[in-house]
């Protein structure tokens, strides 16, 4: 494998864990609400499609159901804090603790091999082929990125979502249900997260039980290196940088493991980086005899 | 006693204002915090209100005389306790919640960081506040019909906020968010404009500023609006009707002719009759402006 083999490969990996990155921007920043039910509805999204896919559905028509049922386990997350008044940090691991169940109840059994089925990635290619076009999956991830990110930007245009994760209280009494925005955004948020977990599934020929652990982090890392690497302004320019992080996340990772790493080591890593974005800022400060306020604990 | 001097009060108030129709109407409003505890408070102990088209009230009480609560109430953060009505326009409003309330209502809280969105930028926040009450979930963003409207508004306020339409509020001093709030919360023309000691946390100057703001959007767009405040002078100085609370009820409501002439001593001994009790502690009360 080339250095422009390794390129692509963290290009098309980065378009399909790209939607997690928004998924986890879209609640982290946004919302501002710590939404860890990621990490369920990851595997949840893949459970859906693989089971649909052996079942013999259209495996678009199985990664679109992998949408809807991301959507409704965040709308789940989404009632539990704005409805039952649970903390979003506890909401969300309690939804993600009950979806291990939930998925191995879809799945029957912890995995599903997908490698003899046919996949969406299949009928693209078929399609294109079809019709005389010989686009790589490059050409074909930047464009589905493109799409992807003027859909969300669509959506967060409207004012009402954002300012729900800025000032909540203004929002009310503005006269929007912020009850309403907070079960908006987590809904899309975990609908694209499942979305990309329907994809990897289908990418990889596998849907394992485990496939979401560590999903959270991951989408942190993209967010956090498209923010550092980028430096974007404005909502537009944010989200190509989310999905951009994605990228250069993927691309720092296949770096890593051609150069020997062990994959065993991979979320440590991904752990390790995290740890090290969210607290140079603080570092930096410290030295410059900067008051910060502590962390907050919920 | 107490009872008979409010009933006094109350009838001057009706002759001074004959012709207006009500706009608000509170009736029996009543609330209890931590019912059935050692720590039981009654914050309103029966609330009976008319606020007219037009009418602007100041209310004012020591700490603990139920103002806040009652503002809380007209906006919908809470519900009163049972048997409580709220009208406003005639519509029964009692049990909407807040974001529902705020079609009528309008806010300009004690603390700017309230009233304004620090990530967002001085257009987005009014784009928001434009579009009070009128959809949910999803707004469209500015747009450059809109810049001419806000530019309007803010060039009124006469702080050179009409140039900085991109900035972050984030970046506005405390007193300029404060203009914003209240440009923000006058913007759609809510039915009632409530004030909750929304110059207390500036300093006089800038107190002073946007107090006559306050006073000169009131007038200007004929709104009826509800000032709670500490300060006995900016009572007796703004409005057309005085309200003073104790305990969680209304002890004094006068109309214009009588303040006209009320100064801070009458105040003082206006209360005493109605609340039927020497001050303890007067110092809050009898705060004046630098």
């Amino acid at each position: 494998m080339d250095v422009g083999d390794l390129f692509s490969v963290a290009l098309y990996e980065g378009l399909v864990y790209g939607f997690v990155a928004v998924g986890v921007y879209l609640t982290f920043r946004v919302l501002a609400f710590p939404d860890l039910s990621v990490d369920g509805s990851f595997p949840l999204g893949g459970a859906i499609a693989a089971i649909m896919i052996v079942d013999g559905f259209n495996p678009w028509l199985a990664t679109i159901a992998a949408f809807g049922a991301g959507a409704c386990a965040g709308l789940g997350t989404a009632l539990l804090n704005t409805k039952l008044r649970i903390n979003a940090l506890l909401a969300g691991i309690l939804m993600m603790v009950g979806l291990y169940s939930i998925n191995l109840m879809i799945m029957g059994r912890p995995n599903i091999p997908l490698l003899r089925e046919v996949t969406v990635f299949d009928q693209v290619s078929e399609w294109l082929n079809g019709i005389g076009v010989t686009l790589s999956s490059v050409h074909l991830s930047i464009v589905v990125m493109v799409v992807l990110v003027f859909a969300v930007l669509a959506i967060l245009n409207g004012l009402a979502l954002r300012a729900t994760g800025d000032n909540e209280q203004m929002v009310r009494g503005l006269g929007t249900s912020t009850d309403m925005t907070t079960i908006l955004g987590v809904s899309l948020s975990n609908g694209l997260v499942a979305l990309s977990g329907a994809l990897v599934a289908q990418n990889q020929g596998l849907t394992d039980i485990g496939m979401g652990i560590g999903m959270i982090i991951m989408g942190l890392a993209s967010v956090i290196v498209g923010e550092g690497l980028f430096r974007p302004r404005g909502v537009a320019f944010t989200l190509l940088a989310v999905v951009g992080g994605a990228f250069a996340y993927r691309l720092i990772l296949g770096t890593a493991l051609r150069l020997g790493m062990d994959p065993n080591n991979l979320k440590l890593i991904t752990a390790l980086l995290v740890i090290a974005a969210l607290s140079i800022p603080y570092i930096r400060k410290k030295m410059r005899h900067e008051w910060i306020p502590p962390a907050a604990r919920w | 006693m107490d009872t008979t001097s409010s009933e006094m009060v109350k009838q001057q108030l009706a002759m001074n204002t004959t012709s207006n129709s009500s706009l608000l109407q509170l009736r029996d409003i009543r609330k209890i915090f931590a019912r059935a505890t050692v720590d039981e408070v009654t914050a309103l102990a029966g609330i009976d209100l008319d606020v007219y088209d037009q009418d602007f009230v100041t209310i004012i009480g020591s700490n603990g005389a139920g103002k806040t609560t009652l503002l809380n109430i007209i906006a919908g953060v809470f519900p009163p306790e049972r048997g409580g009505k709220i009208l406003i326009q005639g519509k029964d409003i009692t049990n909407l919640s807040e974001h529902k309330h705020a079609r009528y209502t309008a806010r300009v809280y004690q603390d700017p960081h309230i009233g304004t969105a620090a990530k967002m930028t001085i257009e987005e926040n009014l784009s928001l506040a434009l579009l009070r009450g009128q959809s949910r979930g999803l707004r469209g963003a500015v747009s450059k019909q809109r810049r001419e409207l806000f530019r309007q508004n803010l060039a009124l306020l006469g702080i050179g906020l009409e140039d900085r339409l991109s900035t972050p509020v984030g970046t506005l001093s405390g007193g300029q968010r404060q203009a914003l709030a209240l440009v923000m919360a006058t913007i759609s023309k809510p039915a009632i404009l409530l004030l909750d000691e929304h110059v207390a946390t500036l300093d006089p100057k800038t107190a002073e500023t946007v107090l006559q703001l306050s006073d000169m959007i009131v007038r200007r767009e004929k709104m009826t609006a509800i000032m709670v405040t500490h300060n006995m002078e900016i009572a007796l100085r703004y409005g057309n009707r005085l309200i003073m609370m104790h305990r969680g009820k209304i002890v004094v409501d006068m109309g214009e002719a009588d303040k006209k002439t009320l100064t801070i001593g009458d105040l003082v001994t206006a209360f005493e009759r109605a609340a039927g009790e020497e001050f303890k502690d007067d110092t809050i009360l009898l705060s004046r402006r630098e």
